[in-house]
Order: C-alpha cells, then structure tokens, then sequence
C-alpha cells in the first residue's frame, strides 16, 4: 500500500463516490437531523467514527467470521460501538442527546456502516479499512452540513445559534423562511444537490429508460391552418 | 378500548407516518420503488416484521431491561436499558431469520414472493426506529401491537404509492442530472410535504 492509494481511499468518498447522492445509502439520518447545524456536526462526528472504529475492528478479525453469520456478527460489533457513542453523548452533552433522540441508536442500522463493513472491511487491511470509514463518513458529513448550513442560514437566519442575518422579527431585514425548518425541505436540498454534482460529474447520470422519439421530418410550418 | 387502539393505528398510519414524517427506512424506500410489484413485496415484508418485533421488543424492554423490572429475580436495582440496542437489533435479527426458515419450510409460495426482501429488512431502519419509538412512548404490551401493525402499514403505504409515482415518471423527460435519484429525492419531498398537512390533527 502507498501513500497514494490511502489518499484514493479517503477523498474518493467525498464527490466521486459519496454515500448519499451516488449509493442512496444512510439517507435517513441525513434528512431528520439537519434543521440545526450544532446538532448536525455531533451526529456528523457520530457516525464517522462509528464507520471507521466498526472498519477497523470488523477488518481484523475479518479472517475468523465464518460467512454464514458474518451479519450478526457485525451487527454485534456495531451495535456496541453505537451503545459506547450513545451513552458518551448522554454524559456529556445530554441536550443535543435529547434532540436527536433515537437518530443516535439508529446509526446501528445506517446502510453506510453495513455497507461499507461488507463491500470492504470484510476484504482489506486494517489500516486501510479505517481509512475507508473515514473517507466515507466525511463524504457524509460534507453532504449533511452543506445541508444543514443551508437550513438553518435561511431558515433561522443563524448558524451554530449565532445571528448571522438579522430577522425581520429582531428588527433586522431578513424575514426568515420557515419553509426550509421543515423536515421534507431536506428532500429538496439533496435532491437539487444531487442534479448539482451531476451536472459536474456527468459520468454519473443515470441512463433514461424511454426516450422521446425525434420528428422524423421538421412540420411544414408555412402549411399549417390557423384556426381564427 | 377499542377507540385508544383504532386512534393509536391512524396517528401511527397517518400522522407519524414512518416513512414520510420521521423519514425511516429511506434508503430502501428509494432503492426498491422502482416497480410497484417489488415495492408491495417489500411493503408486506415489513409489516410482517415490524408486526412481530415490536411486541417482542416491548416484552423484552418492559421484563428484563426497564430499571426495577428483574424485581422477581430478586435484582430490584438493575437497570440493563444501555444493552438495549444491541437486544433490540439482536431479536429483530433472528426474528427476521426464523421468520425466513419458518416462510421456506412451510409456506413456499410466500416465501419466494418475499425471500429476496427479508434479509434486507434487518438493516431497515424502519423496524429498529419503530422498536425506538414503541420504547420512547412507553407503549403496554398491547398497544405495541397496534403501533407496530400501524407502523409497518404507513410504510408500506407510503412506498406503494412512491412506486406507483416512479412507475409513471419513467415515461417524462426529466433533465440529465436530475433522472434517477435526484428526482425520486424532489417527489418524496413533495409526498413529505403532503402528509404535513396530517400534522395537527389530534385523536
């Protein structure tokens, strides 16, 4: 292994092959935990280290699992990682804890960490694999805060709780839009995020199933009846 | 008795919506919504599922796990909710698999339509977060019934209906980048948006 491919490794997941908007993995938390940035960092750093410790460990005792319980014997590995995130964020910043409520314990089931346990950890070295969650968590995070950033910026008109644009209500100029505090709102983000990154990274456009058939000949405008 | 149940099962169907209120199981509910016969399986499967892994969870929270419940063992201070978890995900799992075993030795018809859906349902987030919710609320044993039959309905509901959304929209011309996922991402913001109109509304 060189240097180069742990750089490969660990930006790949960050444009080119994100979680969220190539592999429609871990979407879930993506959507409920973004209306406010500070909430959205801690969840951020949750899950990435939930994905790289969960590499690290399932990787070196990759060679002993038998494959015919390898998912439980993940699903072990990750639940306790999760627990040992969980019960860390209740001793010491119970606030955010309460608001993220079972989003925390849902980490358990976020495809990103069964998938990324699965498609590499299983194959590669440790090291590497680390590398891996790693990458793949900040190509998470970099979507979630994009997002959150957006919410809460035009939604509240702050950021991390600090008055960023003043409100019409505090007697500035900015009337907030409550729209984008709204949950689906997220949908949209990400959705027009995703036209975005594909507009750029065109290799990633899905194919069209049905296309419209052309005119075989241009209609002869000079010949068509108008109506009056 | 029965008006607390039927009004737990609507607010579960409708207003807390599993899929398009709190936004659960979304990586499933995006992948396997292309074909509306998929997305029924699929649908079915985790009513099932959630049907018998919530009592069993509430069972299992509410005996062994709850501060004071292991009483009659004669541990009146235990309190084992940090193992929660990974009981939780523990008992969804193996229900999923004796479900699979159960499905292929005796029904063989249900088990080929819903085969391929089952181990997928372990890692939906829909059944985990329902187990979560069913705890946070502090549901009795029966009304977790309800609530994991009105959970697993809500779902399926709502991905039946984004299939049949998806089925129509293969025929439209959507621009480049946004075929595919990205807009599958703007209509369940939009259902999503939709099934607020539910939020209020209180039984």
């Amino acid at each position: 292994m060189t240097v180069k491919q742990y750089k490969e490794v660990l930006a790949k997941p960050l444009l080119e092959e994100n979680p969220i908007t190539l592999q429609i993995l871990g979407i879930c938390s993506a959507l409920a935990v973004t209306s406010n940035l500070s909430v959205t960092l801690v969840m951020c750093v949750a899950l990435t280290s939930v994905v790289s410790f969960s590499n690290l460990f399932i990787s070196i005792i990759r060679n002993y699992i038998p494959s015919s319980v390898r998912i439980i014997v993940q699903m072990t590995i990750i639940a306790s990682l999760v627990i040992v995130v969980d019960e860390l964020l209740k001793a010491y910043d119970y606030e955010t804890s309460k608001k993220l409520s079972v989003f925390v314990g849902l980490i358990i089931t976020n495809c990103i960490v069964m998938g990324r346990a699965e498609a590499f950890a299983m194959k590669e070295k440790p090291f590497i694999s680390f590398l891996d969650g790693l990458g793949n968590g900040l190509g998470y995070s970099v979507i979630l805060i994009a997002v959150a950033v957006v919410r809460e910026l035009f939604g509240a008109g702050t950021l991390m709780g600090y008055e960023i644009l003043p409100l019409v209500s505090n007697g500035g100029w900015y009337p907030a839009n409550n729209l984008l505090l709204l949950p689906p709102s997220s949908f949209i983000l990400i959705g027009l995020m995703i036209w975005g990154i594909r507009a750029y990274k065109t290799d990633q456009i899905e194919p069209n199933e049905y296309k419209l058939s052309e005119h075989a000949t241009a209609p002869d405008m000079s010949k068509r009846e108008l109506n009056v | 008795m029965f008006e607390h149940y039927l009004s737990i099962f609507i607010t579960t169907v409708f207003i807390e919506n599993i899929a398009l209120s709190v936004f659960l199981g979304m990586c499933t509910f995006i992948a396997i919504s292309k074909k509306i016969d998929a997305a029924f399986g699929l649908g079915v499967a985790v009513i099932v599922v959630c049907l018998i892994t919530v009592p069993l969870n509430n069972l299992i929270y509410n005996s062994i796990l709850k501060e004071g419940a292991l009483a009659w063992a004669g541990l009146p201070k235990a309190n084992l909710e940090f193992v929660g978890l990974i009981s939780y995900i523990g008992v969804i799992a193996a229900a999923v698999q004796i479900l699979e075993m159960f499905l292929d030795r005796f029904v063989p018809a249900l088990y080929n339509a819903l085969g391929v859906f089952l181990p997928l349902i372990t890692v939906n987030c829909a059944i985990l977060g329902a187990s979560l919710f069913m705890i946070e609320k502090d549901l009795k044993f029966g009304e977790s019934v309800v609530y994991g039959l009105g959970a697993g309905v809500g779902w399926a509901m709502a991905i039946v209906v984004l299939a049949g959304i998806r089925e129509k929209l293969k025929y439209s011309d959507i621009p480049d980048g946004l075929q595919g996922l990205g807009v599958t991402f703007l209509i369940v913001g939009l259902m999503s948006f939709g099934f607020m109109s539910f939020g209020g509304i209180s039984l």
